[in-house]
């Protein structure tokens, strides 16, 4: 559907449905996954200009060679934000639902702020800076990259601040993952609601899907993800396996070497000329 | 053009080569070279050109300037240009910088040998000139103890029939006097306004480095006169006992014969140099191996999923199918990966070297406080090669002995003198504190000279009449020419180093040799004039093996003095003095065993009527024409028998320097195989052998290899290989297959036990070294434990380093101090010159100077071995390392699309070996050491596995490259595993290329860190501070790249902001840090724990002990004395040719005192012969070496 370019700013809907046995204690998060999508390519990786992002005037109607061949549209208005990256942005929304033994549907809230670094967002992403314009004319004369619905300035249509370079899921887009399977924050419980405050109840949820982005045709698939931390980040069961095999051995190790020096090294049975 | 260009010269070079004296026009035509020589490579305005055109020849600088062009094109260029460009910037710096100091230094010493002084004929009068000005065709003065300008045909000089002295050390290495003879015709043309007049031209052959050999015609006033070699002073000699000569140059500069010798200036590689290019050509052929992988799969992917994802990254213009992105890719990949060939190897290489012979210029134990002259490194590029050195090759004279000769003992009447008791009649070793005997009291003693036992001086006081003798026979029988620099400063010439030795101790002991006309010998016996009759002189030849003299004492007795070999003067003793024969012998023996030169002495009264009947036999016997010379040597052997009355022997000690057997005995431990090669004959060579310790009684045999003809050295050289293949084979017999035995000649060398020696000659060893010989020498030789080749030229030297070089491509190492070893020493893959008492011509060319030839033994076992060992850690790390942070990039392809994209930062990449890692294993491989300098000396054995390559070679290499990709291979896919689902502690995804590629560097830098300093074997201060200074950098730069500040002035070219903050604040990278470093180092560490637990090498076992001991106590001084085995030999090395006894008896070379025929035997009328003579034997050796280069043209 996305070949088409015509077709980009159509969309779709779904739903899915799923229960959760257990409860999510604590803060939950929600993550969108893409498998098999290449941020790592150098050239889609290269292609971009941090220049731009961080607000820079001349960056801004000038971008960067980089970001070919998403510099400027047919009509030779430069592209903000230029380049691959910034094109293939994640456009997906989700809106997750908890139904409860009663039938009711409850909204779960979640909080879609302050899911990117703080260096980031304060210091790597600005937007240009003008005394008493807006920000739609602050990017007058740019056009919105080709595959995109809105103009980078109207991201969030709910909170005018998350607007222009500084857009949190632009943010945690332009952070390129290091492997084709990846994982992107989207959203965090937001606890404050009085039904979630203990983190998820155990229950049935749906998620609406507002379906943007196409992934077949590079034959790769979407995931959501909710998952709850430890007290060393994501859930990772690598590396616990990973400390116990690599202990193990050196265990194993530790007794040989023990056994041989006891046996040939000890007293420097070996060591007489 | 060119090749007209080569004709001709070709052409030219066959051309006679003609010089007229005085006339500088007509020379000019010929355009001869002139006397300046050059052996700079660079002036200031070509530096920088040829320079650089050398450095980028280099491969690996043009592999990084390939490189850098590749970058330039956008669609390839993976990485910044500034990645490659920073090195090779600070690399090409650092080395130009280095050759431009070595060249001033050349241009130095060049510039002070140019500008020494010298007198030129022209225009009238005598002028001044600097060296380089001398031209061919110029006459030239030289005066008294200075060095002959250059090439000279000797016109006239200051002594009588224009003969002169001159000493050829510079050239040969010996230091006795030569004499040179003008032509008759010039020898009257004392004054400058007839050397003026003078218009000879001469007619020679071209340029050549045949030191022996002169041909040519002088062309004057209508007549042709012959030249040879016996007129022709060369450039190097120094002009001895001769006030004053005139000669005409023939040969200049570069073209004389002595620069000639000392061949090219050939850049000099070390074995590790020559593996490690190797090495790099592999690396390289592994990068295009990896470039074609990778780009393959580039292939592949971009046919087979790339294309469905050109929505979101289109192709470019250039990628217009799979196949060409692919071969794009390739190339990206080769700059990804470039790091694989170490830029900085071939730098901190060459620091390495200059730290290691800092080291050998600040070591102490160097230091020769005497001359004031430290260890001097003049190559820094060789110090490696110091570790593994096979082979010695050795001058004698200089080198291993001091080449003074010292009267140290002697036997008279049966009575021991010369050692030193105690009050407890214990024999005191003679050191520098001992008491020597007090000579002040007699007005005419040499102050230089030094005896230790009082007992000889009371002797002498006492008027013991056999003491007495004996000093007399020491003044009157020898052939000593005697110069008075003023009232009471003697200074004798002698032809041999012996015979100034014993006429020195006869002098001190108080019987002065004061004056000598051509009948008479004055002395100053105990204060009184005395002066003798002298009747005759019965000179020394090789058959003869002694020399005597007859004279008549102011009472009118006529005695016969005889001085000789042991056994020749003991055949002719009276059989009355049988006992005494015995106590003597017993003496001799003792004296021989402590490595001391010893000579019998002997005299007889002569009976009046008897003397006169052998009088008037000799001088019929001088006047037959047909075989003259043996009827003399019978009348001489007539005279000489029944020699009783007193029998003594001297010793003579032909002073070994300092230590040096016990500097061989270590070396001979050490595996290294000594060669000694010099220009003296055969005895003395050997004598010298024996007591260095080269040459020992319990060897199984010596050869002696001596023949003339090719045929006769074949034949000596079979029957030896012969011998020692029947006599192992009857050691072996029985287990071992005979024929598998010869199959593997190398497994045949391990199997010899027992020892030999091989002693070769000059004139054999110019046929034993043509090509149909030179493999049954190389044999021969390399199955004994010594090898002496006595009597070679520069050239055979040379020829003879060359031969094992080439065919046992070991290491060969050789020193030696005079001109004469300067052409060895460039052969040699190392060339050690020692600054001793033969100028500095060899010190010059060498690679290391040191002042003693027992600092040898430190230069290898200490600084050389460690140097070996440093190197080869270094260079194993060095690559290890490389391999550990380049593959990453490789796995990584397979995960990003084979699309070129870098793991790390690019920063990361371009300071990763010039910043974050140089240091640490520069410190390693400057500072680091197995085993302590004491060690290294004490166990010698140490020192073998340099020479067997064994600490790196291609499967040290393997080893190690294989480790680094090993740890690459976990470094990527344990922090794969990790990412794969990693989030922070505040929930936001955490898989991004950016946090990977920090936490990816930080693993690698802290594993090789860990790991080095898990090789450290030595911990100074320095490793300390780079170590941890080095992590420390690291993190300061990282968090300085990745800062706000720095961000924002270059936004596109620091991206990494914040990164490194939000990522090293995680738990969890931490623990995968850990994790890495863990399992990266365990596998080494467990497999050299078993290692040194299992098969434990000697290094280790030293360093248990070193370790052990450390821990006890402080280790005690242990010096290893080296025991001279004791031997009985007739050992009478005496002078080097025939001595001057026709020129003192015929009177020819005195100015004073006139001459009459009657009275002096062994003149008569022959006596316009002698001169003949002489220079005929002088060239003996000439001829045999002319036919040996007729032999090598051919």
């Amino acid at each position: 559907m996305r070949k088409n370019v015509s077709n980009a700013g159509e969309g779709c809907s779904c739903k899915a449905v799923f229960s959760l046995e257990k409860p999510f204690k604590g803060d939950v998060f929600f993550y969108y996954g893409l498998k098999n999508f290449h941020q790592n390519l150098r050239r889609y990786m290269d292609s971009r200009d941090d220049g731009q992002m961080v607000g820079r005037k001349t960056n801004l109607k000038n971008p960067s060679s980089y970001c070919s061949p998403f510099i400027r549209d047919q009509n030779g208005l430069p592209i903000a934000p230029c380049g691959a990256v910034a094109n293939s942005i994640f456009n997906d929304t989700f809106t997750l639902f908890h139904h409860d033994s009663s039938g009711k549907s409850f909204k779960v809230p979640l909080l879609r702020r302050g899911i990117t670094w703080y260096t980031d967002k304060n210091v790597k992403f600005r937007n240009p800076k003008v005394d008493n314009l807006t920000l739609a004319q602050v990017f007058q004369g740019t056009v919105k990259p080709l595959y995109w619905q809105r103009p980078v300035y109207e991201l969030d249509q709910a909170d005018p601040t998350n607007n222009g370079f500084i857009n949190d899921d632009l943010i945690v887009w332009m952070r390129e993952a290091a492997f084709p399977n990846f994982k992107k924050l989207y959203g965090v419980l937001y606890r404050a609601d009085e039904h979630f405050t203990q983190g998820l109840p155990a229950g049935s949820y749906s998620i609406e899907i507002n379906y943007n982005f196409p992934v077949q045709h590079f034959r790769g698939r979407k995931e959501v993800v909710l998952t709850t931390l430890t007290w060393f980040g994501g859930q990772n069961h690598f590396l616990p396996i990973a400390y116990l095999v690599t202990s193990s051995l050196i265990l194993l190790i530790a007794v040989t070497l023990t056994v041989v020096w006891w046996k040939f090294g000890k007293n420097g049975k070996n060591m007489e000329e | 053009m060119n090749a007209k260009a080569v004709v001709v010269d070709g052409v030219f070079k066959k051309k006679e080569r003609h010089v007229k004296a005085n006339a500088r026009d007509f020379n000019d035509k010929f355009s001869y070279a002139d006397n300046r020589i050059k052996t700079s490579k660079y002036d200031i305005f070509t530096f920088l050109p040829i320079n650089l055109f050398e450095q980028l020849q280099r491969v690996a600088n043009a592999y990084f300037l390939v490189l850098l062009t590749l970058q330039l094109i956008p669609e390839i260029s993976s990485l910044s240009w500034f990645t490659t460009i920073v090195p090779l910037v600070l690399v090409l710096v650092i080395t130009a910088v280095k050759d431009a100091t070595d060249d001033y230094f050349r241009h130095k010493s060049d510039q002070q040998v140019n500008n020494r002084q010298s007198q030129v004929l022209s225009g009238g009068s005598l002028q001044n000139e600097k060296w380089m000005n001398v031209r061919v065709g110029d006459i030239i003065k030289l005066e008294n103890n200075q060095f002959v300008t250059a090439d000279i045909l000797l016109l006239c000089s200051s002594e009588p029939n224009g003969l002169c002295y001159i000493e050829t050390a510079e050239l040969d290495g010996e230091t006795n006097l030569k004499v040179r003879q003008a032509l008759t015709i010039t020898s009257d043309l004392g004054d400058i306004s007839k050397l003026m007049d003078f218009d000879g031209e001469v007619v020679c052959e071209p340029p050549n480095n045949k030191l022996d050999k002169f041909t040519g015609t002088l062309y004057w006033r209508d007549s042709k006169y012959p030249l040879d070699n016996g007129k022709v002073l060369l450039r190097g000699c120094v002009l001895r006992n001769t006030e004053w000569c005139f000669g005409m140059v023939i040969f200049a500069g570069l073209q004389t014969k002595l620069m000639q010798n000392c061949g090219r200036t050939n850049f000099k590689r070390t074995s590790i140099d020559k593996l490690m290019n190797t090495l790099v050509l592999w690396i390289f052929a592994f990068l295009i191996c990896m470039g074609v992988i990778l780009g393959m799969g580039n292939t592949i992917w971009e046919s087979r999923i790339g294309r469905n994802f050109q929505a979101f990254l289109p192709l470019s213009e250039l990628q217009s199918s799979a196949v060409f992105s692919g071969f794009l890719t390739f190339w990206s990949y080769i700059i990804n990966l470039n790091t694989v060939v170490p830029i900085s190897l071939y730098v901190s290489v060459e620091v390495l070297r200059l730290g290691h012979s800092y080291f050998i210029n600040w070591d102490r134990k160097m230091y020769h406080r005497q001359t004031d002259t430290a260890a001097e490194a003049r190559t820094t590029t060789l110090n490696e090669e110091l570790g593994q050195v096979e082979f010695v090759f050795s001058d004698k004279t200089g080198t291993l002995t001091q080449n003074i000769m010292v009267f140290s003992k002697c036997s008279i009447n049966g009575r021991k003198y010369g050692d030193v008791y105690d009050e407890f009649d214990q024999k005191v070793e003679i050191t520098d504190k001992t008491a020597c005997v007090d000579f002040s009291s007699n007005p005419l003693c040499d102050r230089g000279f030094k005896f230790y036992d009082g007992s000889l001086s009371e002797a002498v006081k006492l008027e013991d009449a056999a003491v007495q003798e004996f000093f007399r026979l020491l003044a009157l029988c020898h052939t000593v020419m005697l110069e008075e620099k003023s009232e009471g400063l003697l200074v004798y010439q002698a032809q041999s180093p012996d015979e100034e030795a014993l006429v020195t101790a006869a002098r001190n002991f108080g019987f002065v040799f004061r004056a000598r006309t051509p009948e008479t010998i004055t002395l100053c016996e105990m204060g009184r004039t005395v002066t003798y009759h002298l009747l005759a002189i019965l000179d020394f030849n090789n058959v003869r093996k002694r020399m005597s003299v007859i004279v008549r004492n102011p009472q009118g007795q006529i005695k016969l003095y005889s001085k000789g070999a042991d056994t020749v003067i003991f055949e002719r003793l009276d059989p009355s003095s049988d006992d005494l024969m015995c106590t003597t012998s017993e003496h001799l023996s003792e004296f021989a065993g402590e490595g001391l030169r010893t000579l019998a002495l002997a005299y007889r009264d002569l009976d009046e009527n008897h003397f006169e009947v052998w009088m008037k036999k000799l001088l019929f016997a001088s006047t037959v024409i047909e075989n003259r010379e043996d009827q003399l040597a019978v009348l001489y052997e007539e005279i000489e028998q029944g020699l009783k009355e007193m029998l003594t022997t001297t010793a003579i000690e032909d002073k070994l320097q300092e230590g040096v057997p016990e500097t061989i005995a270590c070396l001979n431990l050490a595996d290294i195989k000594i060669w000694v090669l010099t220009g003296d004959k055969l005895e003395t060579a050997m004598n010298i052998g024996y007591s260095c310790n080269l040459l020992r009684d319990d060897m199984n045999e010596v050869f002696v290899v001596s023949g003339h003809t090719l045929l006769e050295v074949q034949q000596q050289l079979r029957s030896a290989m012969e011998h020692i293949h029947s006599l192992s084979r009857a050691g072996i017999a029985g287990d071992a297959d005979k024929s598998d035995m010869f199959a593997d000649d190398s497994a045949f060398e391990e199997t010899v036990i027992a020892e030999y020696a091989l002693v070769i000659n000059g004139h054999s060893l110019a046929h034993a070294l043509e090509p149909q010989l030179e493999h049954v020498l190389l044999d021969l030789a390399c199955l004994c434990k010594a090898v002496i080749c006595c009597r070679v030229t520069p050239m055979q030297k040379a020829q003879v380093v060359e031969l094992v070089k080439r065919h046992r491509g070991a290491v060969t190492l050789a020193i030696g101090d005079g001109a004469n070893d300067v052409s060895m020493i460039k052969t040699a893959h190392i060339g050690v010159g020692l600054s001793g008492q033969e100028g500095m011509q060899a010190a010059l060319a060498s690679d290391y100077s040191f002042a003693q030839f027992r600092y040898l033994q430190r230069l290898l076992l200490v600084h050389g071995r460690w140097s070996y060992f440093r190197m080869c850690h270094f260079l194993r790390y060095f690559f290890y390392k490389n391999f550990a942070f380049t593959l990453v990039h490789f796995w990584y392809g397979f995960f990003c699309g084979f699309s070129a994209q870098t793991v790390y930062d690019q920063w990361f990449i371009t300071l990763f070996n010039i910043v974050y890692t140089s240091l640490p294993v520069l410190g390693m491989g400057l500072f680091d050491q197995d085993v302590s300098d004491h060690n290294s000396l004490r166990y010698p054995g140490l020192y073998k596995p340099g020479q067997r390559n064994l600490l790196f070679n291609k499967r040290q290499f393997f080893l190690c490259t294989l480790q680094g990709m090993g740890t690459s291979f976990l470094l990527f896919f344990i922090h794969y595993g990790a990412f794969f689902a990693m989030a922070r502690e505040d929930g936001s995804h955490f898989s991004d290329q950016q946090a990977f590629a920090v936490t990816i560097a930080t693993s690698l830098v802290i594993v090789v860190t860990v790991q080095i300093g898990l090789d450290t074997h030595y911990w100074t201060a320095v490793n300390h501070l780079f170590i941890w200074g080095s992590v420390a950098v690291y993190f300061v730069i990282l968090f300085a790249i990745q800062s706000n500040g720095i961000f924002g002035i270059f936004p596109s070219h620091f991206p990494f902001i914040g990164t490194a903050s939000s990522c090293l604040s995680e738990k969890s990278v931490w623990l995968v840090i850990l994790l890495t470093t863990v399992v990266c180092v365990v596998p080494g560490l467990a497999v050299s724990f078993l290692r040194v637990d299992l098969f434990p090498t000697l290094t280790d076992k030293v360093r248990h002990l070193q370790q052990s001991r450390r821990r006890k106590r402080p280790p005690e001084r242990n010096p290893r004395r080296v025991r001279r085995t004791s031997s009985h030999r007739s050992a009478y090395a005496f002078s080097h040719q025939q001595g001057y006894g026709e020129l003192i008896t015929s009177g020819k070379n005195m100015r004073t005192g006139t001459v009459s025929p009657a009275r002096s035997p062994a003149r008569t009328q022959h006596s316009s012969n002698w001169m003949e003579n002489i220079l005929k034997r002088s060239n003996e050796v000439s001829c045999i070496s002319d036919e040996q280069h007729k032999a090598a043209t051919v």
